[in-house]
């Protein structure tokens, strides 16, 4: 199948970790002027796989040959030297310095008065331009510019030294869809110079426009490669969670099946909740066993108005009844005393208390609503844990680990097991799934499912507006801090119908009309 | 399928080992045994039985670490939190010059010897309040807040004394300090009961929790309900209380309050503890025990330096010697230095666990929450 050598060649390689076998008998090829993505889910061994290429961990047994000889590498430093470069999500740049700082940190060009700054820059200039980045000025700070764009300064900084081969470890987590693109365009460049490149992401349309060769992984065992012409997306799913991608199809294929009588009393009412600077004044329903959906582009503050609901930040206008009460929620404390949970999109900043372990951060908010005087019995926590850890399928389910050793997903679910473990009437969950991969995905997707079938009132935001109409009831729409729109679901309303009314917000009942959707509530300033 | 439990009965000896404080049990037991050598009889304690009394060197430590150990236990809430308390030297002055100004006055009974300590106390509440006030609810940071306190909290002493060193003559106050009870020097008892009070609040509660998720992660302590002024308020309340109780032990022992000297700086000699004691100055987790420890080796560190009889202008040297021995065998990269050598040829451990232990089989669990 190949036709030239590959750079790169690992085989047979197995490590194990205290009790766990990270990798067995995995292997794996790059060849040069290719896209290879490696594809499995959280835990299936990606992250391992190429810190035992860079020789952050040591392997246990196999060989790694690179450009036709035996190499084991003592660290990343030393795989650079070797002309291995990685670029990790979070980019590792000095924001305080220039672009061209960045660039050639490392590799200054000296002259007789040490370094020549004006030479420096000039080569960075360079540099940038082989990747198609000549718009960019070297001498700009860092700082000014998106974090799009550092990540490809961070990739120029890479191809400095020469490298034949480039590690991508989820570069696109944090990017938008023109972004993407021009991260693709280098790519694509750098390939064609015969940079072998090796891919991580959790995006499928991202996997399949980029890459030539796809690696699965699954619980760290080597499941196949393959060309990604010669794969279709069923058939990946379905090799990377080991099951029938038929329970994904039909998941959530029952909403909108209209089982909320919108007459009856809500759960949560809102009216004009608001919030200067953050999101004008909104009206906003949930009913009891109803999933909403707030759909909305990033930043047109879909985010804001959940936070407003738990009272995460307190709001300047509006009435809020509850079960048909007039209540005021302006603290997570008292959003909890009404029995309302919230799920941040900020798992690291705003949700995980790192170095507490799985069984604390499941409890906290159980026991913060009980007050520190009343402390859960250990045996209490322990049944809390033993429910939770199980029904939402948490691995490793050891309540006694630091959260902050377990993957993303994980993470998140024992995120959902805390505010489930408060018994909530409403939960606002905001990108439940993000960063996590499918399988966790749909666990999670139909979680949700299950919690609005058993009566839980659902306040459901998501970035994939897809998601968003596979699980909602009714879906509030947003656009730049404003509610434009109300659609209910149906089988007529699809990801595009949200675009479109997004697109049109200027005339949404021709929009509606033209859909055939039925709206429900439009702002009357929009007219 | 029930979660697996990983609580296994370790060993008592096997959990100290490997608690950040074990270097601190070492550095004691280190300088205990330079002093055996020096005076093969420095352990020794007698018991005389005429008066109940128990004595020697190992009882003058004790008696000499309460304040510390006051003041460190406080402190390693307040640090817990996220927080520093630069106050407790100056809070210790106040409360020692509340006392001996209020008894030099009055008569010498035990029910003045009480009003003293409550009132002293109670000022010292007062300090605790404006620290968490204005850190909790103002906002304004931990170490400029409670440097604010420190320099208000001495000339609050000087003027309470009116800028001098006042004395007083009080029995009941004076055997705070000098007494014993069961053979044990009274501060000692006080400080003990003190502490399992404090630690039975903290641990048998979810405060401590609550305070090391604060410490942690303020905002996703906040998110998850937790309400962080009131917790804010009470550390800092506790800190400074503490610092009173040490403001007596330390003035009860000569009836003197020096408003200059009293307490100067002993918030250095308590966050020492709290450091050395292993609870890091990041905040988060913290050890009660460790800063018990730490406030025990610095005790034992100040006696040894006199029974060494080294120069008093050494001393200052020669203390922070010991301590930068003993954080340095603390710190992450020698630890790791240590594991590598000791590891050598074994792969390294992972920092995070990237593989699960359980395959396919747990897949099919779904919610029905």
């Amino acid at each position: 199948m190949a036709i030239t050598e590959p750079i790169v060649e690992m085989e047979d390689i197995s490590i194990e970790f205290p009790g766990v076998k990270a990798l067995q008998n995995v292997d794996f090829r790059l060849f040069p002027g290719e896209v290879h993505t490696l594809m499995g889910e959280n835990g299936a061994g990606k992250s391992t796989l190429i810190k035992a290429l860079t020789g952050v961990y040591k392997i246990d047994s196999g060989t790694i040959t690179v450009a036709g000889g035996p190499r084991t590498f003592t660290g990343t430093a030393d795989a650079q030297s070797a002309g291995i470069s990685t670029v990790y999500q979070e980019v590792n740049l000095c924001d305080n310095l220039t672009v061209g700082e960045n660039v050639m940190l490392g590799h200054e060009i000296r002259g007789p008065l040490g370094v020549n700054w004006r030479k420096t820059h000039e080569a960075a200039r360079v540099a940038l331009e082989g990747l198609g980045l000549g718009h960019l000025d070297p001498r700009q700070p860092l700082s000014s510019i998106s974090l799009a764009l550092q990540q490809l300064v961070a990739i120029s900084r890479a191809m400095v030294t020469n490298s034949k081969v480039l590690i991508l470890d989820e570069p696109t987590s944090s990017l938008d869809a023109n972004e993407v693109e021009g991260l693709f365009a280098v790519m694509r460049r750098l390939r064609d110079q015969g940079v072998a490149i090796l891919f991580v992401s959790h995006f499928l349309d991202q996997v399949y426009a980029i890459s030539d060769r796809l690696t699965v992984l699954r619980n760290g065992q080597f499941i196949g490669e393959y060309l990604t012409h010669d794969l279709d997306r069923t058939q990946l799913i379905s090799q990377m969670i080991g099951k029938d991608s038929q329970v994904l199809a039909a998941l959530g294929s029952n909403r909108g099946r209209g089982v909320v009588d919108p007459d009856a009393r809500p759960f949560y009412s809102a009216k004009n909740l608001g919030r200067r600077g953050s999101i004008d004044p909104v009206d906003i329903d949930v009913h009891a066993g109803e999933v909403v959906g707030l759909a909305g582009l990033l930043g047109s503050g879909r985010t804001e108005l959940g936070r407003l609901v738990y009272g995460a930040d307190r709001p300047d206008t509006g009435e809020v009844l509850i079960d048909g009460v007039a209540t005021e929620v302006h603290t997570p404390t008292a959003a909890l005393a009404h029995k309302i949970a919230f799920s941040t999109e900020n798992r690291r900043d705003e949700g995980i208390i790192g170095d507490l372990t799985v069984r604390e951060n499941l409890i906290l908010a159980v026991q913060a609503r009980r007050g520190w005087a009343r402390p859960l019995s250990r045996k209490e926590q322990q049944e809390l844990c033993d429910k939770y850890l199980v029904e939402l399928n948490v691995r490793p389910a050891d309540p006694e680990r630091p959260i902050k050793n377990l993957s993303g997903g994980n993470q998140q679910k024992v995120l959902l097991g805390r505010w489930l473990a408060t018994k909530p009437e409403l939960i606002i969950l905001d990108e439940p799934t993000r960063g996590i991969d499918i399988g966790a995905k749909a666990e999670i997707q139909e979680a949700i499912a299950t919690l609005a079938e058993d009566g839980m009132s659902v306040v459901f935001i998501s970035s994939e507006l897809e998601e968003v109409v596979r699980l909602s009831e009714r879906i509030v729409v947003l656009k730049d801090h404003r509610k434009i729109g109300e659609i209910i679901n149906g089988p007529e309303v699809t990801a595009e119908s949200i675009v479109d009314l997004i697109a049109n917000e200027g005339r949404p009942e021709a929009v509606a009309e033209a859909a055939g959707l039925e709206l429900v509530e439009t702002e009357e300033s929009v007219a | 399928m029930s979660a697996p439990r990983t609580k296994k009965a370790t060993p008592f000896l096997s959990t100290v080992i490997h608690q950040p404080y074990i270097w601190a049990i070492v550095a004691l037991v280190l300088l205990l045994v330079i002093n055996l050598i020096k005076d093969p009889g420095y352990l020794g304690v007698s018991f005389n039985a005429g008066t109940g009394n128990l004595s020697g060197n190992l009882i003058d430590i004790l008696r000499a670490s309460a304040p510390v150990m006051m003041i460190a236990v406080g402190m390693t809430l307040v640090i817990a939190t996220r927080g520093i308390d630069l106050s407790v030297g100056s809070v210790m002055a106040v409360s020692g010059a509340v006392s001996m100004q209020f008894m030099s006055t009055a008569d010498g009974s035990a029910g003045t010897a009480f009003a003293a300590a409550g009132l002293a106390l109670a000022v010292s509440a007062v300090l605790g309040v404006v620290n968490g006030l204005l850190v909790s609810v103002v906002g304004l940071q931990p170490f400029i807040t409670t440097l604010i306190t420190m320099l208000a909290g001495r000339g609050l002493a000087k003027v309470i004394t009116a800028g001098q060193n006042t004395s007083a003559s009080n029995e009941p106050f004076r055997w705070i300090a000098n007494g014993t009870v069961f053979g044990f020097p009274v501060v000692f008892v006080i400080a003990a009961v003190i502490v399992a009070i404090l630690a039975v609040l903290v641990r048998r509660t979810a405060l401590g929790l609550m305070i090391e998720s604060i410490g942690i992660n303020p905002k996703a302590a906040r998110m998850a309900g937790i309400r962080p002024i009131g917790i804010l308020i009470s550390v800092y309340i506790v800190s400074a209380v503490l610092a009173g109780v040490a403001g007596i032990f330390s003035t009860a022992s000569v009836m003197t309050v020096e408003v200059a000297k009293t307490g100067l700086s002993s918030e250095m000699d308590a966050i020492l503890a709290v450091v050395i004691g292993g609870t890091s100055l990041a905040g988060g987790k913290f050890s009660l025990t460790g800063s018990v420890i730490g406030a025990l080796l610095i005790a034992t560190l100040d006696k040894t330096i006199v029974f060494l009889s080294i120069p008093s202008s050494a001393t200052p040297a020669f203390k922070a010697l010991v301590i930068v021995i003993i954080c340095l065998l603390q710190s992450q990269r020698v630890r790791a230095l240590f594991a590598r050598r000791r590891a050598q040829g074994r792969p390294t451990p992972p920092s995070s666990p990237s593989a699960p232990p359980n395959p396919a089989s747990t897949r099919k669990e779904t919610v029905s929450a």
